[in-house]
């Protein structure tokens, strides 16, 4: 594998794609057919490229594979450095999968600018796969950064009523995170001497130094997670994206704070970790009850579909913050799980909006009706949502509690009653759409499923019920990463430790010599 | 066999349900029928081999526990030492459960073509009913906790799949969330009590964890900052599954609305099968509950409370099918108290045999309604007897089945409960007794009371009705006659079996020797062997007087004790109880919160720095006067600025190391302690 730098290939094939779109001449309709297609053509070749690495990738390994590593600028030490582990694998996949999608989702409902907009996925794609592949903590800070800008001009310019309003308190409060990120990073590699992300793993900082390093990463990775109270950006944002542009959010960025945390504050900042866990499962709680009552009482589709993606996410911090086994499968689990549900979720919602131009609840109902198979694809994904056994949303969810149960039951039974709130906004979201009498003269002449729009829920439907009933296939790979990360984190715990009981045995060597002298 | 037997329903469902439209529903009800039939026949081969060889080799003083064993499918999840396989168990307790679930199913199965031959979605009902079956099967055969929670959420999907099945209804769509969600607080019980149950045994798998559980009298476990009797905890937060899915008292209030859903479902769903899992629920775990006597004491008062609330309500109600449903609760209350005083056998052996009549009353009661053109009320029915004749004579029989009158299967089930709870000669045993005394009177009296009210007296429906009624097709009866025979010879049958000197259970029951109330039940004295007959037939007879001899008497009683009437009547209040404690609030939470969001989170985060930056920029511009002592002043400040920060971080860089991290060593030392087990078992732990 050597010679093929196939994740530099998946990180840069995009960009290829925009060379080739801004080549394009022609007539205004001829632009956006042939953009289209372009688009497409490259994310599946990428997708099918993606595949591939997947069978190449040796599963019971948790060493990173595939790297590359290129000077970049000598002077500073820094370096173009490329690799993935078991737990990166995945979310690589993750955003090859759903780009295709994107693309097919908005074949017929986006008319505008489509060159644009086009472009503005491609990049965004190579900054989404180079941030799960990067380790060297510049490279990565730059393609985590770098989503912010497509994402922020996809809201901005093809987002509803009030995209600017959205699309400036994403970039703002993701902004905000990042500049602390920057002064970490900048801390870390002058404290270190090198940014290499492996480096900084086997290397942890000083404990009090460790402290303020992990506040700075934390405000970073819970804007993007988002944790409470750092949430309220994320239901503007879904309600203005367009429908390819929730997807990703919710498929995609989301997934990036989750795994900051795992790649950054667990390996780097063990005690930090260990500090500041119980802070962080009181707000995992806190958003997991707390934004499911939320999502109870919306009238707006997209607006329910976003606050309940902050409750799970709360699952996913609490998994991983309990630094066990089953948490930590779980969270990076759940996190697949949900990058595959809450985009499909976001779909659905697009079907129905391309037809009525409307999110609001009350304006649907009775859609069993004229659209069978529509009904049936929501109910999975509702079931999927709510964490049903044999759909892929409770393998996450039920590790991730299970790993919080061993390290605080008290945590765990509060985080534990989010499975009935779920349950409770979800079938009512469900009623509400699908079941009940037919009020609305327009929502009843709607068309079924085209095609196209089946072309593209039926892989998603099959993948959660793929996950959910066979999910050791996904898990046997992330495990050895697993492993390895707790036993960083471990190690990082036992050798401050170490250095404590220590201490009093130097100060006793003091004495003496003191008192010999 | 196994697989066959747990798998034909799971094809059956795929089959009708993705290529319904491309069959028919003629062969969607193909189908799905013959993938439930080839399942009854693969579980009672199974009965045969498995159970019934077992228990000729007990004759002869043989017994091999080989008989019981695992098909492993393949691997389901694998995380550090939780590893679940999807695995089908198959012992004496999973093939009685298989045979009770896939014999009813297949009735259930048919009559429904009949019942279901007016209406538009034939294949998707007929594909939901085998879902369900499907979902009941991996439920009774799993072989592990995690499995058993998918079979679990399974059959609830499906029952609110089929309860919502007229989702048109506003009303069925209420009932079908609500029953979801009641269950799901059951299930959040379950869950944690999965997850307890991992944290202190360090698996999920049966075998092991019995194998565990006798070596636990002693270990406790941290739950919500109290050190408890980590089995009795473990217990209880099973217990609470089994409570919501069984409708229990507390989490019951789904059961009755669920009879929003077609009869058929509710005779399969909501009487024989799903609800009676939170029964098979503490049976398989028997070897668990066995070393948690507090849990077995709650078991016990739970189920007298339900068995004696549930038949006060049945006695008021006029919908024939809430009448049922509340008789069913009553008589789930009955197999948890059995439970609780150890006697698993004999909650078992009611489980069968109230299956067969549950589910006979169930199809009966909607042969009439189907006669009665869909009319449920039985204030409009009455002397429809001689129009519908066979109907009325399975009615009867389940009745009086029901009722526990000498000689039907409900006699010998029923009987033996009540003997096991006098017999246990505890104080809650006792109460369990008196509880279930009381609730044989009222059974025997609302029972009486369906028959007359529905069968007999003035005819008080419709003349257009009355002049439709009509016997059901031979499709709807014929599971029905299959259904009697069982409610008439079940008992008799299979009382040896389960509860008697030959008993099948080979080890898939576990009883303490000094628990073993079954084997002490055969010898109390003869006034309590007697006494619940004599409650049934002075229930019989007192329903005949109130409403077949003096029918004004109902009235008058109502008005004398209209207190207790009305409580009766409106189901103990329960429902109202709810509303205002938990939906009301949860609602009134979720808009302050949402509010919260707009004004606070936003006002202080991106909205007010907004405006916040804007007054900044005024004030900066204000600062830049041309004073030099201005300027000097804001030096100082800033200079005092950083140095109180160095001086905080040189603390917390000094002291947190010192302060904060033996608090949660302490913390994660205590935990490490209290899983600890004092005796052999120390493997589990590690």
């Amino acid at each position: 594998m050597e010679n093929i730098s196939i994740l530099s290939l998946l990180t840069f094939l995009p960009l290829i794609g925009v060379l080739f779109i801004l080549l394009i001449r022609g007539d205004e309709a001829r632009v956006a057919l042939n953009s289209k297609r372009v688009a497409l053509y490259i994310t599946s070749f990428n997708f099918l490229l993606s595949l591939f690495m997947l069978l190449r990738f040796d599963g019971s390994s948790a060493d990173f594979q595939f790297v590359e590593s290129v000077e970049w600028l000598p002077a500073l030490g820094l370096q173009y450095k490329m690799g993935i582990d078991g737990i990166s694998l995945y979310f690589v996949l993750l955003s090859t999968f759903l780009m295709p999608i994107c693309i097919l989702a908005s074949w017929n409902s986006i008319k505008n600018r489509v060159r644009e907009y086009m472009i503005a996925f491609l990049v965004l794609q190579t900054f989404m796969i180079g941030t799960f592949c990067a380790l060297d903590a510049v490279l990565f800070y730059i393609f985590f950064e770098g989503v912010l800008i497509p994402m922020f001009i996809i809201i901005g310019v093809w987002g509803g009523k009030r995209r600017v309003y959205s699309a400036f308190k994403f970039f703002l409060y993701t902004l905000l995170g990042s500049v602390l990120m920057l002064l970490a990073l900048l801390v870390l590699y002058l404290e270190v001497g090198s940014s290499d992300m492996e480096t900084l793993m086997a290397n942890p900082v000083a404990r009090g130094m460790q402290m303020w390093l992990w506040l700075a990463f934390f405000a970073s990775f819970a804007v993007k997670m988002p944790m409470w109270p750092v949430h309220t950006w994320l239901p503007d944002a879904h309600v203005e994206a367009p429908t390819a542009g929730s997807v990703i959010l919710a498929g995609v960025l989301l997934k990036m704070g989750g795994y900051g945390f795992l790649r950054f504050s667990l390996p780097m900042f063990p005690e930090a970790t260990e500090f500041f866990a119980p802070m962080v499962f009181w707000l995992s709680v806190i958003a997991i009850i707390y934004t499911s009552l939320v999502a109870l009482v919306q009238e707006d589709m997209k607006k329910l579909i976003a606050y309940s993606s902050v409750a799970h996410m709360g699952f996913v911090t609490l998994g991983i913050f309990t630094a066990t086994t089953q948490g930590i499968e779980g969270g990076i689990f759940q996190m697949i799980s949900h990058g595959v549900i809450s985009a499909a979720l976001f779909l659905c919602v697009g079907v129905v909006y391309d037809r009525l131009h409307t999110r609001e609840i009350s304006r649907y109902g009775g859609l069993v009706k004229n659209m069978p198979k529509y009904a049936t694809v929501f109910m999975v994904l509702m079931l999927g949502s709510v964490g049903l056994p044999g759909t892929s949303g409770f393998v996450g969810e039920f590790l991730a509690l299970m790993g919080a149960f061993q390290v605080n039951t008290v945590i765990a039974v509060f985080a534990t009653t989010g499975v009935v709130l779920g349950a409770a906004y979800m079938l009512a979201l469900y009623r509400r759409v699908i079941f009940g009498e037919q009020k609305n003269v327009d929502a009843a002449a709607m068309k079924d499923l085209t095609k196209l729009e089946y072309s593209y829920f039926v892989p998603l439907v099959a993948l959660v019920i793929w996950l959910g009933v066979q999910p050791s296939v996904v898990m046997d790979k992330i495990s050895p990463s697993v492993e390895k990360l707790i036993g960083q984190y471990e190690a990082g715990i036992n050798k401050s430790e170490q250095t404590e009981t220590a201490e009093p045995i130097m100060l006793e060597v003091i004495e003496e010599g003191l008192n010999n002298e | 066999m196994e697989i066959i037997a747990v798998f034909a329903p799971l094809v059956g469902f795929l089959l009708a349900f993705l290529f319904g439209k491309n069959m028919g529903d003629k062969g969607a009800q193909l189908v799905t029928c013959v993938g439930i039939l080839i399942a009854a026949f693969a579980s009672c081969y199974l009965f045969s081999t498995v159970v019934l060889g077992a228990g000729h080799a007990g004759e002869q003083g043989v017994l091999h526990a080989a008989e019981a064993y695992v098909v492993t499918l393949m691997n389901w999840i694998s995380s550090g030492a939780m590893v679940v396989d999807w695995s089908l168990r198959i012992d004496a307790l999973s093939v009685v459960m298989m045979c009770v679930v896939t014999i009813v199913s297949s009735c259930v199965h048919i009559y429904s073509i009949g019942y279901m031959s007016h209406d538009a979605n034939k294949a998707r009902f007929m594909s939901y009913l085998s879902l369900f079956s499907f979902a009941m099967l991996m439920l009774v055969t799993s072989d592990n906790l995690v499995q058993l929670f998918f079979g679990w959420e399974g059959v609830g999907v499906a029952s609110y799949l089929l309860i919502g099945f007229w989702n048109h209804k506003d009303s069925a769509n209420a009932a079908s969330i609500k029953a979801f969600l009641v269950n799901r607080v059951g299930d959040f019980g379950l869950a944690l009590g999965i997850f307890a149950a991992f944290f202190v045994f360090g698996t999920v798998q049966f075998d092991e964890l019995f194998a565990l559980a006798a070596g636990s009298a002693d270990t406790m476990m941290n739950f919500f900052g109290y050190e408890l009797h980590a089995m009795t905890v473990i217990c209880l937060l099973l217990f609470m599954g089994a409570m919501g899915k069984s409708a229990q008292l507390g989490l019951h209030t789904w059961l009755p609305d669920a009879m929003e859903g077609p009869t058929p479902v509710s005779a399969l769903i909501h009487a024989a099968t799903m609800v009676t899992a939170g029964v098979f629920l503490v049976a398989r775990l028997s070897p668990m509950f066995e070393f948690a006597p507090i849990a077995l004491m709650v078991v016990t008062i739970v189920g007298g409370l339900t068995a004696f609330v549930a038949a006060t309500i049945g006695m008021t109600q006029f919908d024939i099918k809430r009448v049922i449903a509340y008789s069913t609760m009553s008589q789930l209350g009955y197999m948890f108290f059995a439970l609780g005083v150890s006697a698993y056998g004999a909650a078992i052996f009611h489980l069968m045999t109230h299956a067969f009549f549950k589910a006979l009353l169930f199809l009966g009661a909607g042969s009439v309604i189907h006669a009665m053109s869909d009319e449920q009320d039985m204030r409009k029915m009455g002397g429809i007897w001689r129009k519908i004749p066979t109907t009325y004579a399975l009615m009867w029989i389940g009745s009086l089945a029901l009722a526990g009158m000498p000689f039907f299967a409900g006699y010998y089930s029923k009987d033996m409960i009540l003997e096991s709870a006098f017999a246990d000669h505890t104080w809650f045993g006792n109460f369990a007794f008196w509880m279930g005394i009381a609730a044989a009177l009222m059974t025997a009296f609302y029972s009486a009371r369906l028959l007359f009210m529905t069968f007999h007296g003035k005819a008080r429906a419709s003349k257009k009705v009355m002049d439709h009624i009509h016997e059901s097709p031979f499709v709807m009866l014929l599971p029905l006659f299959v259904l009697a025979a069982g409610s008439l010879f079940a008992g008799y049958v299979f009382y040896e079996k389960f509860v008697g000197h030959h008993q099948i259970w080979n080890g898939s029951i576990f009883v303490l020797p000094d628990n073993d109330t079954v084997t002490a039940a055969h010898h109390v004295p003869l006034w309590v062997k007697k006494l619940p007959i004599v409650m049934g037939a002075l229930g019989l007879f007192l329903g005949w007087v109130f409403y077949a001899k003096y029918v004004g008497l109902p009235e008058k009683f109502t008005k004398m004790f209209r207190p207790l009437h009305g409580l009766f009547f409106n189901k103990w209040f329960f429902d109202e109880f709810y509303h205002k404690t938990m939906v009301a609030p949860a609602s009134f939470m979720g808009r302050l919160f949402f509010k919260t969001d707009k004004n606070v989170v936003d006002g202080l985060g991106p909205d007010g720095m907004a405006k916040s930056s804007l007054g900044l920029a005024g004030m900066l511009s204000r600062f830049q006067s041309g004073y030099v002592f201005q300027y000097a002043f804001v030096m100082m400040l800033g200079l005092i600025g950083i140095i109180t920060w160095y001086f905080f971080k040189m603390d917390l860089g000094a002291v947190a190391p010192n302060i904060e991290v033996p608090t949660m060593e302490m913390r994660g030392g205590e935990i490490q302690d209290t899983i600890m087990p004092v005796d052999g078992t120390t493997e589990a732990f590690e």
